[in-house]
C-alpha cells in the first residue's frame, strides 16, 4: 500500500538512499511562495491538533525578535503510534526536505532534528541522510536524542530539551513561535508533516487536494494496532473511513466492541459507530473525536475495556512531568482509583469520585497531558459504561474472569 | 488594560497555598489537592481589588491578570 509519502520502494527495503530520492523525485524545489501553496493544499499538522500548517508558519516568519529556528518533532512518544519512526526509518530525505523548505519559507537557518532515544532505526536512518546531503545542509542540521518520555514530543517539552537538557513542558506564553530554541522564534512541526510538504513543494497543491476529499486533503499515515493480524502502518487517503483503514491492515481478527482512535490521547467509540468514521480532523471533531496522531486501535474480544482504560490512565499519571499540582495529584488519585474499579477492589464513591475529578483535569495544566487523560477517561465512561458499574457496584467483569490489571 | 480580564495563573509556579481562595472566594475554589479551580470569564469590577490583592500575595507569584482574550 504505497499513496504518496510512502510511494517508492517497499518498506522492506530499508531508507531510500538519497540518490535513489532525488531520482524518483527530483532535487529539492525552491520555496517560492510555499506558504501560500501549503495553506491552499489544506495541510494540517500531523502530530496531533491538526493545527493548519500554513497558519503555524506566518506565526513563526513574521516574528521580529531573532532569526528563527526550525525544530522537526520525531519525538513520537505515544505508545500506540509507529508512524514517525517509521517515516523516518523509510523516507528520512523527505522529512530532511520538509524541514529545508520550512527553514527557507520562515527565514530560518538552523534545523533541529528532534528524534526519540528509543527509536533507534529512525535515528540511524536520519543520521544516514543526514550525512548523504551536501556540506552546505549538513551544516544547518542538528540531531538531538529525546528522552522516551511521553511528554517529549510536547513542543515546549522538546524546546526546553534543546535549550537545557530538560524534556519538559514550560509554562506558556512565551509559545516557541514566539520564544524558543536559543530564545528564537521556532517552528516546531511534527516529521510527518514536513514530508508532505517535501511533496506538495514538488507536485503542488492540487495534486495534493486531489488525494483526499474536499474539506481534507491529501493523505494522512495511520498505525493500526489491536485485533488486526499485526500492528501495521499505513497511509490513507483521506476521506476513507475506518473501516477501511481496518481493512487495509488486514482486516479484524476478533469481534470488538470499541475502537481507541488518537492514542492514549484520544477516546474510545463504540465499533458500531468507529467503523464509519472518515479519519479526517475536522468531522472527527465535529463528533467529539479526535484523529490524535492517527491511532487505530481495537480492542480485541476478551478484553476489557475499563481495565484497559485503568492501565492507560496508570501509564500517564507514570508520565505526567509532575510539575502542576492538577496533573500530578489529580491524575494520580484517578488512575489509584480507576484501578481499583478494574481490579474489582473499589471502595464506595470511587466511581463518582473519578467521574468528578475528570471533570476538573482539562485547562488546568501547564501543558495538555491532563486534558488528554480526562478525554480519555471521559470517552470510557460513554462506551463502557454498563462495565464499569458492573466492576464498581457487583464486583464483576463480564470479559475478564481474574482479577488481572496490568 | 482593557476592562475584560479575568485571572491567569502559571500552573508550574502555583504549589498550592490556596492563598488566593480565601482571598478572592468569588473568582477561586481549591480542588481536593488544594489547587485553585479559577472561574472563567470577566471578573467583575466589584470583585477585582480582591483578585488585586489575591494576586499580590500569592507566594509563588503564580496568579495574574490578563485581558480576557489571552490563552490561559
Amino acid at each position: 500500500m504505497s499513496i504518496a509519502l510512502l510511494a517508492g520502494p517497499p518498506a522492506a527495503q530499508g531508507m531510500e538512499r538519497y540518490a535513489d530520492h532525488q531520482r524518483r523525485l527530483g532535487a529539492l524545489p525552491p520555496a517560492t511562495e510555499l506558504i501560500a501553496s501549503i495553506e491552499r493544499s489544506g495541510l494540517r499538522g500531523k502530530g496531533g491538533a491538526a493545527f493548519p500548517v500554513a497558519t503555524k508558519w506566518r506565526s513563526v516568519a513574521s516574528q521580529r525578535a531573532g532569526t528563527p529556528v526550525v525544530l522537526a518533532n520525531g519525538g513520537e512518544g505515544e505508545p500506540l503510534s509507529r508512524k514517525d519512526r517509521m517515516l523516518m526509518e523509510q523516507r528520512p530525505h523527505l522529512v530532511i526536505d520538509g524541514a529545508l523548505l520550512a527553514a527557507t519559507a520562515v527565514g530560518a537557518n538552523d534545523i533541529v532534528l528532534y528524534i526519540g532515544a528509543d527509536h533507534a532505526g529512525a535515528m540511524q536512518a536520519m543520521q544516514r541522510a543526514v550525512s548523504e546531503r551536501p556540506g552546505s545542509e549538513r551544516a544547518r542540521l542538528r540531531l538531538v536524542s529525546a528522552p522516551v518520555r511521553y511528554v517529549s514530543g510536547e513542543e515546549t517539552a522538546a524546546v526546553h530539551f534543546v535549550n537545557a537538557g530538560i524534556a519538559l513542558p514550560t509554562s506558556i506564553p512565551p509559545r516557541p513561535f514566539e520564544r524558543g530554541v536559543d530564545g528564537r522564534p521556532t517552528l516546531v512541526q511534527n516529521v510527518e508533516t514536513l514530508a508532505h510538504v517535501a511533496l506538495i513543494a514538488r507536485f503542488g497543491e492540487e495534486w495534493y487536494r486531489s488525494l483526499g476529499v474536499a474539506g481534507a486533503s491529501g493523505t494522512t499515515l495511520i498505525t493500526v494496532g489491536g485485533a488486526v493480524p499485526q500492528t501495521v502502518l499505513i497511509e490513507i487517503h483521506q476521506g476513507m473511513t475506518l473501516a477501511d483503514a481496518v481493512n487495509i491492515a488486514g482486516g479484524i481478527t476478533s469481534e470488538s466492541d470499541a475502537v481507541l482512535l488518537g492514542g492514549y490521547f484520544g477516546g474510545w467509540v463504540e465499533s458500531s459507530r468507529a467503523w464509519g468514521l472518515s479519519l479526517d480532523a475536522d468531522p472527527l471533531h465535529r463528533l467529539g473525536h479526535s484523529l490524535g496522531c492517527g491511532v487505530v486501535a481495537v480492542l480485541p474480544s476478551g478484553r476489557c475495556g475499563v481495565i484497559e482504560t485503568a492501565r492507560i490512565l496508570a501509564y500517564l499519571a507514570h508520565e505526567s512531568a509532575r510539575q502542576c499540582g492538577p496533573c500530578t495529584f489529580g491524575l494520580r488519585a484517578i488512575s489509584a482509583a480507576a484501578g481499583r474499579i478494574a481490579g474489582l477492589t473499589s471502595t464506595p464513591g470511587d466511581l463518582e469520585r473519578i467521574q468528578r475529578w475528570s471533570g476538573l483535569l482539562a485547562g488546568r495544566g501547564a501543558c495538555h497531558h491532563p486534558d488528554g487523560a480526562a478525554g480519555l477517561l471521559a470517552s470510557a465512561f460513554a462506551v463502557f459504561s454498563g462495565e464499569f458499574t458492573l466492576h464498581d457496584d457487583q464486583r464483576r467483569c463480564s470479559i475478564v474472569n481474574t482479577q488481572a490489571v496490568a | 488594560m482593557s476592562d475584560r480580564v479575568t485571572l491567569g495563573i502559571d500552573r508550574i509556579k502555583c504549589d498550592g497555598h490556596g492563598v488566593c481562595a480565601d482571598l478572592v472566594p468569588e473568582l477561586i475554589e481549591l480542588d481536593d489537592w488544594g489547587y485553585p479551580i479559577i472561574r472563567s470569564g470577566a471578573i467583575p469590577q466589584s470583585v477585582l481589588p480582591h483578585a488585586r490583592r489575591a494576586v499580590s500575595g500569592c507566594p509563588t507569584l503564580a496568579l495574574r491578570i490578563q485581558a480576557l482574550a489571552a490563552r490561559r
